[in-house]
Parts: structure tokens; C-alpha cells; sequence
């Protein structure tokens, strides 16, 4: 028998403290990503973690909304930032009001969510990312893509994809159908909840012709390589002509890595037209996302197109480890499951 | 070795463990040796893994298995909006309409019923469930004040033993609850078997999906 436990110290749910053989391999993930953004043109910066809440909260409802806020001395309510493409649009938008666009950014930042706490999804989370400033679509968007494909195979990561999608093609699809504010405002709660059984249900209660319905179940299912950006049906007609631009835009070695995804929707309000996700087959979340926020930066006062993405640092090395893993077994015979 | 279309498919043991390998059958994959064997859990041959109905979401979720075969049931207690926690992030992608039962509330029967009493007099009802945030939902949502007592094993007992004047729970055919003298008062929602999908595998092996959507859907 081994003696009682001695007490702990606790710290708080969903955050963790990370020690040095870990710290090492997250440095040299964060110097690959620091070296092709850099590599890039996009400077590094840093902003508080605490900014007042009626400054952030310029963003809008939609923005992720902080989950943490207190008091300063004055009595001002402070939150801590729950991602940095809102505390970057406020730097742009103050620090360099004058400055001729394009203007380019990148940042590995602490932000603070209130999620579950789950595998690789912490309450503290480390982002790594960009943001592009004052580039419109599709040219803005192809670049971004760029440096997102060329940062993920720069820190060694292998199968990764990217899934594109478009904020704006249901919500056209819906209107261009006719269907009212109010139901399609149900419709699109389902896909955020990714639930087709409920669509199909809601879909089946609407008054469409069966042609219409079909389209309305089957077009958010669709994802897969260019071939599915064609032969649409006509309301999603231009966000698909949107999305053929950007990849007509691409170099091969990042156009591969796409997937077409006509049912990703925005994770944020602010997002306006294209959307991307970024998945590996050695992780079962995505690594990170992002997307084009061109009326952000107008609620901040400095009208800009912009688009920008981050990356979960702990989930891309959680990825890189599967990989690792996954060749290890591969060498060792093909054992194993996947 | 995994199967050709390299889906791996977590299984529910339990009542919907033979509708479901009759369904993977007709989808081509042969379930003979899950039937032989009860104690082996994990079938890598045919890219099949069995467990309780209630952790196939968590192997979803997680990305241990591609795709998953669970109840509605299980669904919504996983998702309900108590407890302050953000559904899983998982696609439910089909209703595969077997092993269909009711989520209901029941209690002792006559008149009046004990519930109702028990509100009016005491201003709160006691349910007895295996689904605490269902119930809670429920109750909560029609604006009644309820105590839930969370149990493990037969949920009837606790109506007949003074426990709770109310119970929530799944039933297919009735029989149990009227053995026990219960009858049922509310129906909160139909249950079926839902296939599941991990929001990765559902991009990344999305050709392989589909094709086994189309085959479902003609089977079904």
C-alpha cells in the first residue's frame, strides 16, 4: 500500500500547463509556421491578451464571444480575447489607418473559449495564423490558401486537406428558393449542428415541389474535388463561380489538397464568402479554419476586404504524432487498424 | 487489414446489435464472425468495433471509428442542452428506422395521477431516468419543476419503492411498464437507430461515405 495522495494544486478545467519535451516539439512546430509566414511577407505581432469588452464587441453578435470577463480598477469590464482575427482588425484599423493595403499579419497567441474541454480542445488554446488585409477575393483567398498548404507541409505534416466552402451559398440557396427568413433560419441551425436527419424533416415540413427539397438536402452533401463545381443548381451558381476562381488561382500542389465543400458553414458570423477547415486523416478534429471576413474591418472603421486563418497549435501537433505513429506501423508490417 | 472501402463502423451491442449486423450484411460485409464471437470486441477484417449504444458518439467524435450506428435516444442525452455543454461535433446522417421505440413519461396508474399530484401539492416532481437531461429538458421546457434522480438499472422500481413519482424512459412495446402497474402519461420523442459520422472522416473519406449512403438508401 502506497501512501495517501498528497493534495493537489489544481488549475483551471480546459487549461494545462506544458512541460519541456512537450514545449520543444511545439517550438519547432510554431518556427516552420513563423518561417513560411515570415517567408511570406506577414509580420509578426502581438496584442493583449485583455481588451475591453466595448471595444471587441464592435464585432458584432456573430464574432466568437469572449468566456471570460472581469473588472479593472476603474470599472471597466475587460474580456480575455477569444480569437485574434478581431483584436488584428482593430490594430489595422488604429495603428495603421493610413497605411496602404494590403496589409499583412501573422500571430501564435494564447485565446480563451469556454468550450467542452475535449482531446486537443483546451480552454487556453495556442493559434497560430494569419490575416491578409486589404486583398479582395479571389486573389486575397488563393493566397491565403497558399500560405496555409505551404505552412502545414513546412512543419512535416503529410495528408492533410483543406476543405473550401462558401458563408454565403446556403443563405442564397435558401432565398433564391423562396424560403422565408424564419425557416431558413432552422435550416441553417441544422447544418451548423451537422444534422442531415433533421434537415430532411424540416425540408419535408416546407412547402417546396420535390425537386426543390432535393436540392436543398442534397447540395450541402456535396463535397469532393473541382468536378463538383459543376452542373449546380442556379442560386448556388455564383458563390461555385466564386470558388472556381480561387482555385483557377492555385498552384497544383495547393489545388490538390482541396475539397469542394458545399456544406461548411461559418463557425463565425463575421465570415462573408469563402470558408476553409482544415482536416488530417491522424486526428479526428480539424486542425484549424478560417475564411473571408470583408465587412469586419468597416465595423472598426477602416472598410478593407480581408481573409485569415488559425490553426489549433496542440491539434496540429496531435496530428503530426498520428502521422508519425501511422508510418511507424506501416514500417513495422502494415499492422494495426489504419 | 481493414475492408475495401477503409470505413472503420462502431457497432451498438445491445437491442440493436442484430438489426445492425443484418443491416452490414446486406451492405456487403460479413458479420459471421461478430455473431460467433461475444466476447471479441474489435473486427478489423470487416472494419468493425462493438461497444455500449453510449459510447458509440465518443469513438465517433473522436475519430476511433469513421462512421457509428446509435440510437436517437442516445443522441439527444448526449446533446441536451443542460449541464452547460456544447453538442458533439458529429454528423448524423441517416435515419436507418429500426429498433424504434418512444422516450416517454410514466407513472403509477390511477387517478390522480401521482405527478400531477405531487406537483400541486408539493411543487415538484420527482423522475426517476437513465436520461437526466432529456428529463430535464422536458420537464423544464413545459415549465414544471422537477428533482431528477439519476439510476443505473431498472428505472421502474423507482415509482413502485417511493422513490420517484415519475419515470422517463425508452420504451418499444409497453410491456414492461404495464407488468409494473405504470402507465404513460407524455410522449417526448420517437427514437431510431441513426448512422453517425466524425466531421473529419465525413470530408476526408467522403466518396467512401457516399457510396454507402447509396447503397443504404437503396436498401432501405
Amino acid at each position: 500500500m502506497s501512501a495517501a495522495p498528497e493534495p493537489i494544486l489544481p488549475i483551471p478545467s480546459g487549461t494545462r500547463d506544458v512541460l519541456p519535451d512537450e514545449t520543444r516539439e511545439l517550438r519547432e512546430i510554431t518556427e516552420s509556421l513563423r518561417a513560411v509566414f515570415e517567408g511570406h511577407g506577414y509580420g509578426e505581432i502581438y496584442t493583449p491578451a485583455l481588451e475591453y469588452e466595448a471595444v471587441l464587441g464592435r464585432a458584432g453578435d456573430h464574432a466568437a464571444r469572449p468566456a471570460y470577463r472581469l473588472f479593472d480598477e476603474a470599472g471597466q469590464v475587460l474580456v480575455l480575447r477569444a480569437d485574434m482575427t478581431v483584436p488584428i482588425a482593430r490594430v489595422a484599423s488604429t495603428r495603421y489607418a493610413q497605411a496602404e493595403p494590403p496589409l499583412r499579419f501573422c500571430y501564435f497567441a494564447h485565446c480563451y473559449r469556454g468550450v467542452r474541454p475535449q482531446r486537443g480542445q483546451t480552454r487556453e488554446l495556442l493559434q497560430a495564423g494569419i490575416e491578409l488585409i486589404g486583398a479582395p477575393a479571389p486573389q486575397g483567398t488563393a493566397e491565403a490558401l497558399t500560405v496555409l498548404c505551404h505552412a502545414l507541409s513546412g512543419c512535416g505534416l503529410e495528408g492533410f486537406r483543406v476543405g473550401l466552402g462558401d458563408a454565403s451559398l446556403y443563405a442564397a440557396l435558401l432565398s433564391g428558393l423562396g424560403v422565408g427568413n424564419e425557416d431558413g433560419a432552422r435550416l441553417l441551425e441544422r447544418l451548423v449542428h451537422r444534422d442531415f436527419v433533421g434537415l430532411a424533416e424540416d425540408v419535408g415540413a416546407l412547402a417546396l415541389s420535390g425537386a426543390d427539397a432535393e436540392v436543398l438536402l442534397s447540395v450541402p452533401q456535396v463535397r469532393g474535388g473541382p468536378d463538383v463545381l459543376d452542373d449546380l443548381p442556379g442560386p448556388v451558381r455564383e458563390a461555385a463561380a466564386g470558388l472556381h476562381s480561387v482555385h483557377a488561382l492555385l498552384d497544383p500542389e495547393v489545388a490538390d489538397r482541396l475539397i469542394f465543400d458545399f456544406g461548411l458553414v461559418a463557425s463565425f458570423g463575421y465570415y462573408t464568402g469563402a470558408v476553409f477547415e482544415v482536416y488530417d486523416p491522424a486526428l479526428g478534429a480539424p486542425l484549424g479554419g478560417g475564411g473571408r471576413y470583408d465587412e469586419l474591418l468597416g465595423r472598426f472603421g477602416r472598410p478593407l476586404p480581408a481573409v485569415g486563418f488559425a490553426l489549433g497549435v496542440d491539434r496540429l501537433h496531435l496530428a503530426l504524432a498520428g502521422e508519425e505513429r501511422a508510418r511507424a506501423q506501416a514500417a513495422a508490417g502494415g499492422g494495426g487498424a489504419r | 487489414m481493414t475492408p475495401m472501402d477503409g470505413l472503420i463502423i462502431a457497432v451498438p451491442r445491445g437491442a440493436l446489435f442484430s438489426d445492425t449486423l443484418d443491416l452490414l450484411d446486406r451492405l456487403g460485409r460479413d458479420t459471421s464472425e461478430v455473431r460467433a464471437n461475444d466476447r471479441k470486441l474489435l473486427f478489423t477484417d470487416i472494419g468493425v468495433i462493438t461497444m455500449r449504444p453510449s459510447d458509440v458518439p465518443t469513438y465517433v467524435e473522436a475519430g476511433a471509428a469513421d462512421l457509428g450506428i446509435t440510437g436517437k435516444d442516445v443522441l439527444l442525452e448526449q446533446a441536451g442542452p443542460n449541464a452547460g455543454r456544447a453538442a458533439r461535433a458529429l454528423y448524423e446522417l441517416y435515419d436507418l428506422d429500426y429498433g424504434r421505440c418512444e422516450m416517454v413519461l410514466a407513472t403509477v396508474a390511477g387517478d390522480p395521477d401521482p405527478a400531477a399530484e405531487a406537483l400541486r401539492r408539493l411543487g415538484v416532481v420527482r423522475v426517476a431516468t437513465k436520461y437526466p437531461r432529456i428529463a430535464a429538458a422536458h420537464l423544464e421546457g413545459s415549465g414544471r419543476q422537477a428533482e431528477i434522480v439519476e439510476v443505473k438499472g431498472s428505472v421502474e422500481l423507482a415509482p413502485l419503492a417511493g422513490l420517484a413519482e415519475a419515470i422517463v424512459d425508452l420504451t418499444a412495446t409497453g410491456t414492461t411498464l404495464r407488468e409494473n402497474n405504470l402507465v404513460i402519461r407524455e410522449h417526448i420523442a420517437t427514437a431510431t437507430a441513426r448512422l453517425i459520422a466524425n466531421p473529419v472522416a465525413h470530408k476526408v473519406k467522403a466518396k467512401a461515405i457516399d457510396e454507402l449512403l447509396e447503397v443504404l438508401r437503396a436498401e432501405l
